[in-house]
């Protein structure tokens, strides 16, 4: 009959190899520092961009909101032309009736232009 | 330990070493170069490190991209006045130990563009170089033996006592003075602690 373990037991030996694995090498490098290589910092070796270059100004750089509008009025006409080169492609072909919901499209689209430049946001302040 | 001791043993199988040993083979046998070219003799150490050439041979082909990761600085190329500033810099934000290969005429003394206003006259006016290679490119085969000259030197650091290392020591700097823009020059023009120019012979 073979030997019963306890089931836990490997789990709990799994984790202790687990973390000696683990802190091991930290330990013995901390040793080592403590016994022959003495750690030396500097403002240099401490600083945050690693280019050669020292950093200048703030990483908290604030975009102002107007550019959001701005931003997705350009994406509305980025999307507009993928419509407008099948409908360019397949002109001489169409039906009035298609011409004239495509005709439609293109007026909503522009007169939101019209209305976001009636309400200054093309111009950048 | 005894030498005689010690043969006698490896004879038995037995294979002893000193922590001494074990640390400067380990250093010396995995030397990450950092990655960066200043001109055309960067042409010359990327042939060294591929297939041609194989600096992989000698345990240094991972040319990493940050200082953090490096400790061997090859300054390959002319280091212009401008440049000289974040030379240093990098040299600085590199981990301890590091290392400097200056290759080439130009990083050793300025080289044919010695005369140029901007030109730096040799990296080792600001940072301590461990190898200098002269050439102009020095061929691969010359900075594959500037490596091993690197290694033999790494091979023979002291781990304690007065001749050990710069990084071992805890009075010696790890950072050095980075070089600012002047009016004419860098300020100042040089690191006395580091630059010791030859003195001139004269035959009075």
């Amino acid at each position: 009959m073979p030997v019963q373990y306890p089931p836990y037991l490997f789990l709990a030996l799994f984790l202790v190899v687990a973390v000696l694995f683990a802190v091991t090498p930290l330990i013995l490098a901390r040793l080592w520092a403590i016994f022959f290589s003495p750690q030396k910092p500097g403002p240099d070796k401490n600083a945050t961009y690693e280019c050669g270059l020292e950093s200048k100004g703030d990483a908290w750089v604030q975009f102002r909101a107007e550019y959001y509008l701005y931003g997705i009025i350009f994406l509305i006409f980025d999307v507009e032309t993928i419509f407008l080169l099948p409908f360019a492609v397949a002109f001489a072909g169409l039906s009035a009736g298609a011409f004239l919901a495509m005709m439609l499209f293109l007026l909503l689209l522009v007169e939101g232009l019209v209305w976001a430049w009636g309400k200054g946001v093309l111009t950048w302040r | 330990m005894d030498e005689g001791l010690r043969s006698e043993l490896s004879k038995q199988g037995i294979f002893t070493t000193s922590i001494e040993a074990l640390y400067n083979w380990g250093r010396r046998s995995s030397v990450w170069p950092l990655q960066f070219g200043l001109a055309c003799c960067a042409i010359e150490m990327i042939a060294a490190s591929m297939a041609r050439y194989d600096l992989a041979r000698f345990g240094a082909e991972v040319f990493r991209p940050s200082p953090r990761q490096a400790d061997l600085m090859i300054v390959a190329g002319t280091v212009t006045k401008k440049m000289a500033p974040q030379v240093v810099r990098l040299y600085n934000q590199m981990p301890e130990p590091k290392y400097v290969i200056a290759m080439g005429a130009c990083a050793i003394s300025g080289g044919p563009f010695k005369q140029g206003y901007n030109v730096l006259k040799g990296i080792d006016r600001y940072i301590p170089v461990d190898v200098h290679i002269p050439g102009c490119p020095p061929r691969p085969e010359a900075l594959i033996h500037a490596f091993m000259t690197l290694q033999k030197k790494i091979d023979e650091q002291k781990l304690t006592g007065a001749q050990r290392p710069r990084h071992l020591d805890p009075a010696a700097p790890s950072e050095f003075p980075v070089p600012k823009f002047g009016a004419h020059d860098l300020e100042p023009p040089n690191n006395p602690d580091v630059w010791h120019p030859p003195e001139p012979v004269t035959n009075a």
